[in-house]
Order: structure tokens, then C-alpha cells, then sequence
């Protein structure tokens, strides 16, 4: 059960504080602390009813070669082979990575430097043209996972390149091979920035493959139990995932309804509100991970890619996003990896106004793009387009410590002081004061009154002070 | 090659779209430091109408003389600082607070010279906005308190009118005169007192305002006003009459609360709470003037920047136990 040390409960029935008076204030006061931290934002989840449409094969898909945390891939083939949907295009020998497929069939147009949408500078990427056709390699497919064992499902799962969906893109093999042993595996159906949708249509839309999925993993991981979490605002994917999991009869799965609150969905803080463990910040030092608490976390679409690798065979080639904001229809698709923004866009009807900016993921933590023919990576769960009109710089004035920074950072630091002794360049302070710990979730600049940047600089300032560390 | 492909895989990479690229978050709570001041200064009128209800027309005078010489005092030290000046409403909440502490008998000079130090000293000179030690208003009161402690001292009975007979004020009259006023005056502001801290009912009309738009943390006023009650039943007092009388409810929810003067950590502001309330009931029981509520915020306004240094929560993962482990495995 992971490492004993960081938790005191005798069995994992304590920390869920299914009765009693004392688990019960046990409980109320956990959750008090988790939601009294944190903000909650507006929702514009304007695309929450409109079902999952599938766009046409583009002419054009640009595969980038780094798609993952980790090792980047090499690439396979070369300029005018021709390709089938889900060949392996890419790949490395290291083992945090994850190989790359062709998400068309047709021809390899050349190997390049495009621009890349979370890299933000020119990375190598495969060009495949299309021939129309989409013909698909056929893969493997497993009726029934006693066939096979845990290795051989975690070598099906890294060979279809399955990478976390959640928007980090950490490579799920990885995560499925975890140093300690784990009791609890968490499905992460949060999606607790505001406009993002594609999370909640798909557990609507597939939700027996996210079950299935989530079973995989359970039995990989040898968990004794799996807990699906799923914030208040998405009524109806709660009551779906209830029928669902009662329909499989999954006894060891359950439905966690937990308050809307952002920055929920991020791994720790979900471990926290779930089950009351902190993930250690430092564990000989190193960086904690969940599992040093018996915990993996993995995102809905994950489970969904999951499925899909092992049940169907088929690579992580699609996956669902929401584009969304400054566009005339927004809508949730399910998009082949390395379409550019201007497919998607295209697909939504062009855009509404006249465009502010471009953000791949969510208002919160989302990248600004600069050019629409930036392609999707396998991380890319949102395309936000926001007006001109809307997009206003705001000036920046004196800190007036109010401390609302300090209210909703939900590791519990003081964004003011860090950002302060960033702006000094004092980096020795900001590693005294934990800015480790950080997880950029731009709380503090959200509310802040008198409009610092604060995650920007901090963010700044924790790169600096790892940056630092290696020399 | 097809028509058209040299273009498709063209760089176009280095081309501007004219997208503006900023980093995240790329939405923003609507609120501003003017937003809080103007809402602070909008919590304050309950008050400031009771105390020229209850006080008259020179009240009014009092205040309006006060705001315009802080603003003019902001302004003019901002121009020589050569610094950009914005109706940001600072400047007037410490005008108006400044003259809701000053007796309403003072002359028409005592809140021009006191908003004039209280900017001028107890804010310009550290810097400007966010850069003051002490609350400045209360700044400017010590000093008027130093300098002419005699009109800072002479009470009115509340409709009095201009040339009204002096009255004490309850904590006065309890002190040297062993007489409780009822608390249910004290409560409306039927007593003489300062302009603005009669008036229980209007303070908490006020403060409610804040507290509910989370402007001010309640953990200040709570455990501010809870030292004070729990501390005065322990020692024999009316607890009831203490919380009410004198200043302790102004300065609990407008003037502790002050952001700038204050710690920044949730459990730094129960401390700072505590702190004050003990100095409040030692300056009442045993001090040589019946009030205290400004002494008691200045002084911990002074350990402000200690609390911030020492309580500082454990971030996410790095409790107790998980540095005892770290320490353990080293």
C-alpha cells in the first residue's frame, strides 16, 4: 500500500469515513479545508450538451515527434513511404516515452520543424498527406484480459503510445509501473476548468470503455479498488457512470461526487480531497509521486485510450477535444492527432469576431498559440478562442497584501512573498519557501485585486531555481 | 507534388496572425484595488450617517474637512514624488476613517492637521499604497491624541447641537465614575463617544457588507472582539458592555481588518486578533485612559511583520510527518 509512512490508516476503509460520528466530522473537516481553499470560477461549459461529433480526415496531419514528458522519439520512417492509420511513425528506447502513429493513411510529405503547440519553438514533426482512404493497421485485439499478464498488457498499452489525456501528457506506461504497491486508483473526471467539455461528453458518450479502461488498469496495478471522481456540476455523468458501473457489476468500483472547485482535477489535490493523503512534496529527495501514497490517478480519456489499445488494437491515432469561445458553432470533437487549429476551426465555422487569442487547454492553464496552423498533439483537450474585445490587458498596481493569494493557493504558499522576492531575483528565498511545491495553477493571478502576474513569475522563478539545481 | 502542397508545408511558422500571447490565466476575477476601497468606503456610510444623525451637522464637517485634506496631502506628495496619482479611495478611507475616531467637538483644524500627518507620515513617507507599517488613520490619531489630548477628550451627549454639555463616555464613565451605561444604547449609539464608534448596529450593518463579499477576513474581528469578550468575563467585567463600548467595534471590522497592516496568513490574522484584544483589555483595566482599541491595532500593526516571518502554513505534502520521514531517511 504504497509507502505505510505517509499515511497512519490501518486499512483503506478508515480514510474514506464511510459512518460514525467522528468519521463523519473527520470527513466535513477535510472537505472544509480542501474547498476553503482553491476558487471557484465561472463555468461557460457551453458545449456541455452538444454530443461528440466526428470531423472529416484532413488532407494534411503534422505528427510531432515530442508528445510526451520524457524522451523524445525518433523517427522510423521516411519522406514518400506510405503509411497506415496506426503504423508506428516514431519511437525511442527510453523508457519514460511514448512511440508516436500515423493518424492517416497515406504518404510521409517530409520531416521538419513545425512549430509546437506546448514547446512553443520548432520541434521535429512527421507530415503525412492523405490518400483518402483510411486504412487502418490491423492490431491486436483481447477478448479477456486473463490472457495476458500485467507486462504484457503494460507493453500492449506503451506500444499504442497512450500518454495521459488529462492535458500533461505523461506517458501511461510509466504510470502503470509504479515503484510502490498501490491500494487506490482514481479516474479523474474533474475537468474543473471552466469551458473544457470533451471530458464530460465522453463519459456520457463512452462510458463502457472508460469502465473497461479503468478495469485494465485496476488489474495492472493490482489496486484493490477504484474510485471514479467526478465533480457536482456534471449531474448526468455521475448518474451514468453509477448505471454503468452497477450494469458490469464492478464491485470494487465507486462514484466519488466531489464539490466544484478549481484547481481540483490536479492529481494531489485530488488525492487529497478523495482520500485525505498528501503526496510527499520531497521523498529522498526527489519529488513525491502519488503512488509513494498507494495512489495512481489517470484521466477519463486514458482509460478510454486504454480501452481502446488493449479491446480494439488500436493506437492512440483520435481523441475528443472542445473548441470552444470565439467560434460560431462550439462544439466537442473527436479529432485525429495532428490536425491543425484551422481544421478545428474550420469545422466550428470559422471564427465569431474578430480573434483575441488562441489557447490550447483551458482559460486557467492554457498556452497561447500564435499561429492557427499549430497542430493538436495527443495532450490537447481544449481549443479556446477568446475576442479581441474580450482579451483586455489589465494594468498591473502595488500589492496590497490583502492576502487572497494566499486564501486560495491551494498548497498552501504565499504567492505575494514569492513573486516579490522572483521580481528581486532572490531565487535562494523562493527555494526556502517551498516553491516547489508550486503546481501552476494560476489561482493566485486569478484573483488577485491589483493584477500581478503572480504564476507567471513564480512559475518563472521555480524553472530558475531548478535550472539552477542541475548546473 | 499536388497543386497547392509546397504552400501546405511552407514554413509559416515565423508569420504573425496578430494573436496576442500572454501568459495564463487568461481570465481574471473581476475585482480591483479601487473595486475594495470604493465597497469599504460604501460599508463605512452606515456609520458616518449615524454619527451626523447622532452628532449634527459639525460632524459633517468634520469628515468632509478630513477627506479633502487627506486627498489633497495624497495628491500633492505624489506630485512632488513624481509618482502617478490615482482616485484609488484609499487616501479618502483613511480620511474618513481618521475622522470617524476624532470626538465630534474637535475644532475645524484638528482633522486637517491629523489627515495631513496621518498621509503624509503614516503612509508617504513608507513608500505609498501597500507599503505602510501602522494604519495611517490611526497614526493620525496618536499624533492628535499626543499633541492636544484635552480636545481629543471632550465628549458631547448625542442631539446636542454645537454648544452642547460635555458628557463622558461610557468606558469614561465607568472608569471614574463606576457607572454602566445599558447596553442596548450602546448598541444603537445613543451615548457620547467618537463620531463614528457609538453606533454598534451601523458597524455591524457595514461590516456585514464586507464579510459577505469576503473583503475582510472574519477571522480578525472574531478573534479580536472574542479575546476581548472572553477575557473581560474572566476577569470579572461585563464582557457585553466592553465588546460594545468605545472603539473596539470599528476598529475590529475597519480597521484591523486594514490589508495593508496586517498579517497575511489565515492563521497570522487569529494571532494578530488575539494580540490586540489582550492589549485592549490591559489598556482598559489598567491603563490611564479609558480607551485603547488605537494602541492595541498600532502595536500589533508593529508585530505584523514578525507574525508574517514566523506563521507561515506547511505547503501541500510537506507536514509533520513527511519531514520527519525526510529527515529520517537522510
Amino acid at each position: 500500500m504504497g509507502d505505510p509512512r505517509y499515511y497512519n490508516n490501518k486499512s483503506h476503509k478508515d480514510d474514506e469515513a464511510t459512518g460514525g460520528m467522528m468519521n463523519r466530522a473527520k470527513k466535513f473537516f477535510w472537505n472544509w479545508n480542501i474547498v476553503s481553499k482553491g476558487v471557484s470560477l465561472p463555468d461557460y461549459k457551453i458545449t456541455e450538451y452538444t454530443p461528440i461529433e466526428t470531423i472529416n480526415i484532413p488532407d494534411i496531419v503534422v505528427i510531432h515527434l515530442q508528445q510526451h514528458i520524457g524522451a523524445p522519439n525518433e523517427t522510423i520512417v521516411k519522406v514518400g513511404e506510405e503509411v497506415k492509420v496506426g503504423q508506428k511513425i516514431g519511437d525511442s528506447k527510453s523508457f519514460v516515452s511514448a512511440p508516436v502513429h500515423a493518424s492517416i493513411s497515406g504518404t510521409v510529405l517530409a520531416i521538419k520543424k513545425e512549430i509546437h503547440p506546448s514547446l512553443g519553438r520548432g520541434s521535429t514533426a512527421i507530415l503525412i498527406r492523405s490518400d483518402g482512404k483510411d486504412q487502418w493497421v490491423k492490431g491486436e485485439k483481447i477478448r479477456d484480459l486473463s490472457e495476458k499478464t500485467k507486462e504484457d498488457l503494460i507493453k500492449i498499452i506503451r506500444e499504442a503510445g497512450v500518454v495521459g489525456l488529462g492535458g500533461a501528457a505523461f506517458p501511461t506506461s510509466v504510470k502503470l509501473s509504479p515503484p510502490d504497491k498501490i491500494d487506490t486508483l482514481i479516474i479523474n473526471g474533474c475537468e474543473c476548468e471552466p469551458y473544457i467539455t470533451a471530458d464530460h461528453r465522453s463519459m456520457l458518450e463512452n462510458g463502457e470503455r472508460i469502465i473497461k479502461g479503468a478495469e485494465i488498469f485496476m488489474n495492472i496495478l493490482g489496486a484493490e479498488r477504484t474510485i471514479i471522481a467526478i465533480e457536482a456540476n456534471k449531474p448526468d455523468a455521475i448518474a451514468k457512470m453509477e448505471d454503468l458501473v452497477d450494469k458490469f457489476g464492478m464491485e470494487k468500483m465507486s462514484i466519488s461526487k466531489l464539490k466544484t472547485r478549481y484547481p481540483q482535477g490536479f492529481e494531489k489535490m485530488l488525492i487529497k480531497t478523495v482520500l485525505n493523503r498528501e503526496v510527499p512534496l520531497k521523498v529522498t529527495g526527489r519529488p513525491g509521486l502519488p503512488a509513494n501514497v498507494g495512489v495512481v490517478v489517470q484521466n477519463v480519456g486514458t482509460a478510454k485510450a486504454a480501452y481502446d489499445a488493449v479491446y480494439e488494437g488500436k493506437p492512440l491515432v483520435e481523441r475528443v477535444l472542445t473548441v470552444t469561445g470565439g467560434v460560431k458553432e462550439p462544439k466537442n470533437l473527436l479529432i485525429r492527432v495532428g490536425t491543425r487549429f484551422s481544421s478545428l476551426i474550420e469545422a466550428c465555422g470559422g471564427f465569431r469576431d474578430e480573434p483575441g487569442k488562441m489557447i490550447m487547454g483551458g482559460p486557467m492553464m492554457g498556452l497561447c498559440q500564435i499561429n492557427p496552423i499549430t497542430s493538436t498533439i495527443k495532450g490537447t483537450n481544449c481549443l479556446l478562442v477568446l475576442g479581441k474585445e474580450t482579451v483586455k490587458e489589465e494594468e498591473e498596481t502595488l500589492c496590497i497584501r490583502c492576502g487572497s493569494c494566499v486564501e486560495v493557493c491551494p498548497v498552501n504558499l504565499i504567492p505575494t512573498d514569492l513573486a516579490r522576492y522572483a521580481r528581486n531575483r532572490r531565487f535562494d528565498l523562493c527555494e526556502e519557501n517551498y516553491i516547489g511545491a508550486c503546481m501552476g495553477c494560476g489561482a493566485c493571478s486569478y484573483v488577485c485585486p491589483s493584477k500581478i502576474p503572480l504564476a507567471q513569475l513564480i512559475g518563472w522563478a521555480k524553472d530558475e531555481v531548478g535550472r539552477r539545481k542541475n548546473d | 507534388m499536388r497543386w497547392g502542397e509546397e504552400k501546405m508545408i511552407e514554413d509559416l511558422n515565423e508569420k504573425d496572425e496578430g494573436f496576442i500571447v500572454s501568459a495564463s490565466p487568461h481570465i481574471r476575477k473581476d475585482i480591483s484595488v479601487e473595486k475594495i476601497m470604493y465597497l469599504v468606503i460604501l460599508a463605512l456610510m452606515p456609520t458616518t450617517v449615524a454619527g451626523i444623525y447622532f452628532f449634527g451637522y459639525h460632524a459633517l464637517s468634520i469628515i468632509i474637512l478630513s477627506v479633502l485634506s487627506a486627498l489633497i496631502t495624497e495628491f500633492l506628495i505624489l506630485k512632488v514624488r513624481k509618482k502617478e496619482f490615482r482616485m484609488d479611495g484609499s487616501a479618502i478611507i483613511t480620511g474618513l476613517l481618521l475622522a470617524l475616531v476624532l470626538p465630534p467637538t474637535v475644532p475645524w483644524w484638528v482633522p486637517v492637521v491629523g489627515a495631513v500627518f496621518a498621509i503624509a507620515i503614516g503612509k508617504q513617507v513608507f513608500g505609498g499604497l501597500g507599503q505602510n507599517i501602522f494604519n495611517p488613520a490611526l497614526v493620525g490619531r496618536a499624533f492628535l491624541m499626543a499633541c492636544w489630548p484635552v480636545l481629543l477628550t471632550t465628549w458631547i451627549v448625542p442631539f446636542g447641537g454645537a454648544d452642547a454639555i460635555t458628557a463622558a463616555t461610557p468606558l469614561g464613565a465607568l472608569k471614574l465614575e463606576h457607572i454602566t451605561t445599558p447596553s442596548i444604547q450602546l448598541f444603537l449609539g445613543n451615548v457620547g463617544g467618537c463620531i463614528g464608534e457609538t453606533s454598534a448596529i451601523a458597524i455591524l450593518i457595514g461590516a456585514s457588507i464586507l464579510l459577505t463579499l469576503k473583503i475582510i477576513d472574519w477571522r480578525i474581528p472574531l478573534s479580536y472582539i472574542g479575546t476581548v469578550f472572553l477575557l473581560m468575563f474572566f476577569l470579572g467585567q461585563d464582557p457585553i458592555f466592553h465588546v460594545l463600548a468605545g472603539g473596539l467595534m470599528l476598529g475590529a471590522f475597519f480597521m484591523a481588518t486594514d490589508y495593508v497592516t496586517g498579517p497575511i496568513t489565515r492563521w497570522g490574522r487569529v494571532i494578530f486578533g488575539i494580540g490586540a484584544g489582550v492589549f485592549v483589555v490591559v489598556f482598559r483595566l489598567w491603563g490611564g485612559m479609558p480607551g485603547g482599541v488605537c494602541y492595541s491595532i498600532l502595536l500589533m500593526n508593529a508585530f505584523t511583520p514578525l507574525i508574517d516571518r514566523y506563521v507561515k502554513p506547511s505547503p501541500l505534502g510537506w507536514g509533520k510527518k513527511e519531514r520527519k520521514i525526510a529527515e529520517g531517511s537522510k
